[in-house]
C-alpha cells in the first residue's frame, strides 16, 4: 500500500523481521506498523469481536488497531513497537491465547 | 401521582427489589440518581458467591446459599423477561491458595462452617485437583491447592443490571433515572416525594441506594450501621477461553477479558485508583497462572463496598413509619435472587417479615448489650 | 524513588520548550515521552531528516524544529525517550515502563504536554483495512519516508490534510482526488474573522491559501461539498462512495483512503486526574479548564500545547515556556532577569493564536462526523453500530452508564475513538448541548502496560 522513498543501500540499515514466518526486510528504527504498509497483505489483525480484519489506522498509538503478537513480549501496538533483527510478528486472529504460540 | 411503592436507587439491590415487587404490586416507581453517582453494582466483580460467607453466623451462611441455589433458575427468569443475557456459569467456584499457610487457614474456614451447616458442599482440592481443573494452563509453582464449591457461580454484573431494569420495565414498572432524592417527606400514611418532574405519593418506600442509604433512612427512625471499604479492580485484553471456574480472585468473563480483583482497603470516600493496588493484584495473578504476565491490563476501577460490623446485609423496617424499608448490602449480586424473590416479597406484604428481623440492624444492640 | 522537581509528559513544541525554560534556570527536570526522539507530532524525526531531501521537502516550519530540539538536548533536562506514563494518582505519583522497566516518579509539579489526536471521523467503512488517517500517513512520510504507492484518495478538511498533501506532491507522491468535506463557512462572520486573521498573521494564511491552490491544480480530482462518505470492501477497502450536498452520489476505485477532520486535544490524561474541562463550542472540542499560565483545577498539574486546546506549534512552544515559568515561580526559583520573559511569551501567544478563530469557522467539521448514520461503527474495539448505542439510550443515561451497558468505550483504545460520538448521540438524544454532557470518565491505564510490568512495582510498593 506504500512504498519506500529511497530504496537504502542494501546492508547496513537493514533489519529482517519473521512476519508469520516469512522473513521481511525492513529499515532499522521503523516501526512494525510501518513494515506491514508495505507488505501485499497489508492488515495486522482479526478481531475479537467478529474476526473483521482492521490495519493500522491513526499510526500515533491511540485506535489500537494495529495490535499484533510479538514474540517474547504481547500484543502490542505495531505503530508503536520499533524492528529488532530476527523479531517474530504474528497477526492475531481472533482472541489470543494465554499461551503464547510463537 | 400515587403510586403503590418507590424504590430509591437503581444499582443491583434497588432494581432486584423493584423488579421483584413489580410482581407483586400494581405501580412501582423505580428512582435512580444521576450518571456520575459512584455504584458498586457497576464496579463489582460480578461473584455469586457463598463459599466465604457467614463463618460464624449461621443465618448469612443460610441466606447466601438460598440465593446461590435461587439463581439457578432466577438467571433464565430474568434473561426470558428482559432479552438480556447476564452470562450465567455456575459449575462451582475456587480460591486458590499459594503456600501451605493459606491452605490451612482456608482449610480452617471450611471447617468452621462445616460445623454450622451439614453438607455445604465445599471442600479442599489438591494441587493435582486443581491442575486438572485447568487443562494447557500452568499453575505456579506456589499453587498448593484450592476450595472448591459446587454452588458458586458468577455473572456479568452490567448486563445484570440491565436485566433487572428492562425485566422489571417489563412488568410494567418505571425508572427515572436522574432523580436523586432528596427527602423523603411523611404524613397521613403516605410518603412524598418531590421529584423534577412532580410529587409523587406512594404507601410504601424502600431505600436500596448504598451508601447513599443513610441519610434518607435515618429521619424514618432507621439506622444503618456501615462503613465504606475501597475495591480495586484490575481487567485484561480479551483472551480466548482458558479458565472454565471463576475463583474469588481471578475470573475470565464471556467476552474473554480476566478480571483481577479485588482489594480491601478503608480509605473513606477516596474514589482513586492506585497503582500499588493494581501492583498487588497482578502480582499474584501471576503467581497463580505466570502465563498471565505478557497478557494486557486495559482498565482499572474502584468501588466501595457497604461493610456493616458482621459483613451480613441490613434488612429494615421502620416501626415508627410503616410502610418504609430500607436494604444494603455488600453482596447485592449474591443476594439479588434472594432480593428478587423472598424479600420483595416480604416487602410488598407477603410472609412474615419475622425471618428478617435476623437481619436488622437491632442486632447489633443485642451484642453490645 | 526519582524525585525531579518537574515532570514533563511529551516531548513536542510544548514540552521541549517549557523544558529548556525550567532546566535553564535550575530545576531539576524530567521529560517522558513515548516516541524514541524529540520532536511531538509537527518534528517527528526531525533531527534524522533535517538536513536531508526529505527535511526540506516537509518545509521551512518543520525545519524550524531542529533548534528547538538541539536546545532541548542541551538543556539539561532529563529526557526518557520510548517510555510511557501510564497512571497518574492524585499526589502526583507518575507510572512510568521504559527500556529501564517499570518506575514511579514522584515529582512537584507536573507539565501535561500530549499534544492532539486527530478527530475521530466515523463513517461507514472506517475501520477497513485501507483506510488511515492523514495524520497516520504523514508520520509514515516522516518516518521511514514512506507515501502510498499509487495516487491516493484523501477525504475531509483542516489544515493537516492540506499540509499533507502539499508535501506528499513535493516528495512525488501523488493524489489521485480529494473529497473536501468543509461545509461553506457563513461569509460574513468568517470575512469578519478572517479580515483581523489576515492583519495579525498575513504569512500564514496566504501560505494556506497557497497550499489549496497548490492541491487544486494538482489533485487528479477535486471534489467540493462532500457530506457522506462510505468506504466499500469487505476486507479491506476497494472504493470510495461519496455524497456531495447538491445529492450527487458517486464511486470511485481505491485500495486506501485517508480521513481527516481535524484534531482535538489529548484529554485523558488531565481528565485521569479528574482536571475539570469544558466544551469549546468554536473548536467542537473538550479542552481542560486552565488559567492564563495553564494551571489546571488540580494543584500541581499544568496543561501546555495542544492537549490544552488545539493552537499548534508556535503556541504551543509560548504556552510551554509560560508553563514553566508560573512553576519557577511558584517554587520561588525564577531567576532574576525573566521579567521581560513574560511579556514576550504571551505576545508571542497572542501572535500566533490570531489566525485560530478563522480557521476553526472554516473547517468546523460537518454534522455527520458527531452524528453518523445508524449503520456507522462508533466504538471500533468493541464494534457498536450508532444502532447498538441508540438502542440503549432511550431512557437519559449518561455516558458511563451507556458505556456499563452497552460496552463502548470498554476496549483497549479506552474510548479515545468513541466518547465524542458517544457523547454528541446522548446530547442529540436528549436534545442538550454538548456542554451538557460529561464525556466517560477516564481510567487508567493511560497507555497501554502489562501484567509484568505492573507486577514488578509489587517489591517496590506493597498493596494496602
Ligand atoms: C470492588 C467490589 C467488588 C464486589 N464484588 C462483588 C461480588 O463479586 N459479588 C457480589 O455479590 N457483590 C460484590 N460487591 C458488592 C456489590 O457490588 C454491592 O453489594 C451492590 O452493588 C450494592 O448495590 P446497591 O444497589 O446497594 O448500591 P449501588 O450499586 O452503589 O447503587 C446505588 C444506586 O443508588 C442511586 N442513588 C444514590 N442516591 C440516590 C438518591 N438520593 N436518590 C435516588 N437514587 C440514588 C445511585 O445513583 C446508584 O445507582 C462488590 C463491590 C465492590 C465495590
Ligand atoms: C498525527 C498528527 C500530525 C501532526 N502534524 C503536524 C504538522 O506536520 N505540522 C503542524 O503544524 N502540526 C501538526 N500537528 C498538530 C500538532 O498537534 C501541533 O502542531 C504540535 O505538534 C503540538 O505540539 P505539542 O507539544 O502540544 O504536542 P505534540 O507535538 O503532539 O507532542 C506530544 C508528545 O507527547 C507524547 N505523549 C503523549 N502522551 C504520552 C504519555 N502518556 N506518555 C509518554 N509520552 C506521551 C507523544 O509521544 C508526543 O511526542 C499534528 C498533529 C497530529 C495529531
Ligand atoms: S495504528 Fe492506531 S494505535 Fe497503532
Amino acid at each position: 500500500m506504500f512504498r519506500l522513498l529511497e530504496q537504502g543501500r542494501s546492508g547496513e540499515d537493514a533489519v529482517t523481521i519473521d512476519l508469520d514466518g516469512q522473513p521481511v526486510r525492513a529499515r532499522a528504527g521503523e516501526t512494525v506498523a510501518s513494515v506491514l504498509m508495505r507488505e501485499a497483505e497489508a492488515w495486522c489483525r482479526a478481531t475479537p469481536v467478529s474476526q473483521a480484519r482492521r490495519a493500522p489506522y491513526c499510526m500515533m498509538g491511540v485506535c489500537f488497531d494495529c495490535l499484533m503478537l510479538v514474540e517474547g513480549e504481547g500484543l502490542l501496538r505495531a505503530c508503536q513497537t520499533y524492528v529488532r533483527d530476527g523479531m517474530k510478528i504474528r497477526r492475531q486472529i481472533g482472541a489470543r491465547h494465554v499461551v503464547p504460540s510463537c | 401521582m400515587v403510586v403503590d411503592c418507590v424504590v430509591i436507587g437503581g444499582g443491583i439491590v434497588g432494581s432486584a427489589i423493584a423488579y421483584g415487587l413489580a410482581g407483586c404490586l400494581d405501580d412501582v416507581l423505580l428512582l435512580d440518581g444521576s450518571d456520575g453517582d459512584p455504584r458498586a453494582a457497576q464496579a463489582n466483580f460480578g461473584l455469586v458467591w457463598y463459599q466465604s460467607k457467614g463463618v460464624g453466623m449461621p443465618a448469612y451462611q443460610r441466606l447466601s446459599r438460598e440465593s446461590v441455589q435461587e439463581w439457578r433458575s432466577f438467571h433464565k427468569e430474568i434473561e426470558d423477561m428482559s432479552g438480556v443475557p447476564v452470562e450465567f456459569v455456575g459449575r462451582g467456584g475456587l480460591a486458590y491458595c499459594l503456600g501451605d499457610e493459606e491452605f490451612e487457614a482456608r482449610q480452617a474456614i471450611l471447617s468452621r462452617l462445616a460445623s454450622q451447616m451439614a453438607d455445604t458442599g465445599i471442600e479442599m482440592l489438591s494441587r493435582g485437583a486443581v491442575e486438572r481443573l485447568h487443562p494447557g494452563i500452568r499453575l505456579g509453582p506456589e499453587v498448593t491447592g484450592a476450595a472448591f464449591s459446587t454452588l458458586d457461580a458468577h455473572v456479568n454484573p452490567l448486563r445484570l443490571l440491565l436485566a433487572l431494569q428492562r425485566a422489571f420495565a417489563h412488568r410494567g414498572g418505571t425508572i427515572r433515572r436522574s432523580e436523586s432524592v432528596q427527602a423523603i417527606e411523611t404524613g397521613r400514611g403516605q410518603f412524598r416525594i418531590r421529584l423534577k418532574t412532580g410529587d409523587v405519593d406512594a404507601a410504601r418506600v424502600v431505600i436500596a441506594c448504598g451508601e447513599a442509604s443513610r441519610v434518607l433512612a435515618e429521619p424514618l427512625g432507621m439506622t444503618l450501621p456501615f462503613t465504606l471499604q475501597r475495591g480495586q479492580i484490575i481487567v485484561t485484553e480479551r483472551m480466548a477461553p482458558f479458565l472454565a471456574y471463576p475463583s474469588d480472585r481471578i475470573r475470565q468473563t464471556a467476552c474473554g477479558t480476566v478480571m483481577i480483583g479485588a482489594t480491601k482497603e478503608d480509605v473513606g470516600f477516596d474514589p482513586g485508583t492506585t497503582a500499588a493496588a493494581a501492583a498487588g493484584l497482578t502480582a499474584r495473578a501471576i503467581r497463580v497462572f505466570p502465563d498471565l504476565a505478557q497478557v494486557s491490563l486495559v482498565r482499572q476501577w474502584s468501588g466501595r463496598r457497604v461493610i456493616t460490623p458482621d459483613i451480613a446485609p441490613l434488612y429494615e423496617r421502620s416501626a415508627a413509619f410503616p410502610g418504609a424499608y430500607a436494604c444494603v448490602c455488600h453482596s447485592g449480586v449474591t443476594l439479588a435472587a434472594y432480593h428478587a424473590r423472598t424479600l420483595a416479597q416480604r416487602i410488598a406484604g407477603r410472609g412474615s417479615w419475622h425471618e428478617m428481623e435476623k437481619f436488622s440492624a437491632r442486632r447489633f444492640d443485642v451484642q453490645a448489650a | 524513588m526519582l524525585k525531579p522537581d518537574l515532570l514533563i509528559v511529551g516531548a513536542g513544541p510544548a514540552g521541549m520548550s517549557a523544558a529548556v525554560v525550567a532546566a535553564r534556570a535550575g530545576l531539576s527536570v524530567m521529560v517522558v515521552d513515548e516516541q524514541p526522539t524529540p520532536g511531538g507530532q509537527i518534528w517527528r524525526g526531525i533531527e534524522a531528516n533535517a538536513g536531508t531531501a526529505r527535511g526540506r521537502a516537509l518545509g521551512a516550519p518543520y525545519l524550524s524544529g531542529l533548534a528547538t530540539v538541539r536546545a532541548f538536548r542541551e538543556s539539561g533536562a532529563v529526557y526518557w525517550p520510548s517510555t510511557r506514563v501510564w497512571q497518574i494518582e492524585p499526589t502526583l505519583r507518575t507510572y512510568v515502563t521504559g527500556p529501564d522497566g517499570t518506575l514511579m516518579i514522584q515529582p512537584s509539579a507536573i507539565l501535561i504536554a500530549t499534544g492532539a489526536q486527530e478527530r475521530p471521523a466515523p463513517f461507514r467503512g472506517w475501520t477497513l483495512p485501507g483506510v488511515m488517517t492523514v495524520g497516520a500517513a504523514q508520520i509514515l512520510l516522516k518516518a521511514p519516508g514512506t507515501v502510498p504507492a499509487a495516487p491516493v484518495w484523501i477525504a475531509g478538511c483542516g489544515p493537516l490534510a492540506l499540509l499533507y498533501a502539499h508535501q506528499l506532491v513535493r516528495l512525488g507522491g501523488a493524489v489521485a482526488g480529494f473529497l473536501d468535506t468543509r461545509m461553506p463557512a457563513p461569509l460574513a462572520g468568517a470575512a469578519r474573522l478572517a479580515a483581523g486573521a489576515v492583519l495579525r498573521s498575513g504569512r500564514e494564511l496566504a501560505k494556506g491559501a497557497y497550499w489549496y491552490a497548490d492541491l487544486h491544480r494538482r489533485a487528479g480530482r477535486y471534489v467540493r461539498g462532500v457530506v457522506d462518505l462510505q468506504a466499500l470492501g469487505t476486507d479491506r477497502v476497494e472504493g470510495v462512495r461519496y455524497r456531495t450536498a447538491d445529492g450527487r452520489v458517486e464511486e470511485v476505485e481505491t485500495s486506501l483512503l485517508l480521513i481527516h477532520e481535524g484534531v482535538v486535544p489529548e484529554l485523558h490524561t488531565a481528565r485521569s486526574l479528574g482536571c475539570q474541562t469544558r466544551w469549546h463550542a468554536g473548536q467542537a472540542a473538550y479542552v481542560p479548564v486552565l488559567n492564563e499560565w495553564g494551571e489546571s483545577s488540580v494543584p500541581g498539574i499544568l496543561v501546555a500545547g495542544d492537549a490544552a486546546g488545539i493552537g499548534g506549534a508556535e503556541a504551543a512552544i509560548q504556552r510551554g515556556r509560560l508553563a514553566a515559568l508560573r512553576i519557577l515561580s511558584r517554587l520561588g526559583r525564577l531567576p532574576a532577569g525573566q521579567e521581560g520573559a513574560e511579556a514576550a511569551c504571551r505576545k508571542a501567544l497572542a501572535r500566533a493564536l490570531a489566525p485560530r478563530a478563522f480557521l476553526d469557522r472554516i473547517f468546523m467539521p460537518r454534522e455527520n462526523v458527531f452524528l453518523p448514520d445508524d449503520d456507522t461503527i462508533v466504538c471500533r474495539c468493541e464494534e457498536l453500530r450508532v444502532r447498538d448505542l441508540r438502542g440503549a439510550l432511550s431512557c437519559s443515561v449518561g455516558a458511563n452508564q451507556l458505556k456499563a451497558f452497552t460496552r463502548a468505550g470498554m476496549g483497549p483504545c479506552q474510548g479515545r475513538q468513541c466518547a465524542y460520538t458517544v457523547a454528541s448521540l446522548i446530547a442529540n438524544v436528549e436534545a442538550r448541548p454538548m456542554g451538557d454532557v460529561e464525556p466517560f470518565r477516564v481510567r487508567p491505564p493511560l497507555k497501554p502496560v502489562r501484567l509484568c510490568d505492573v507486577a514488578s512495582l509489587a517489591e517496590e510498593a506493597a498493596p494496602p
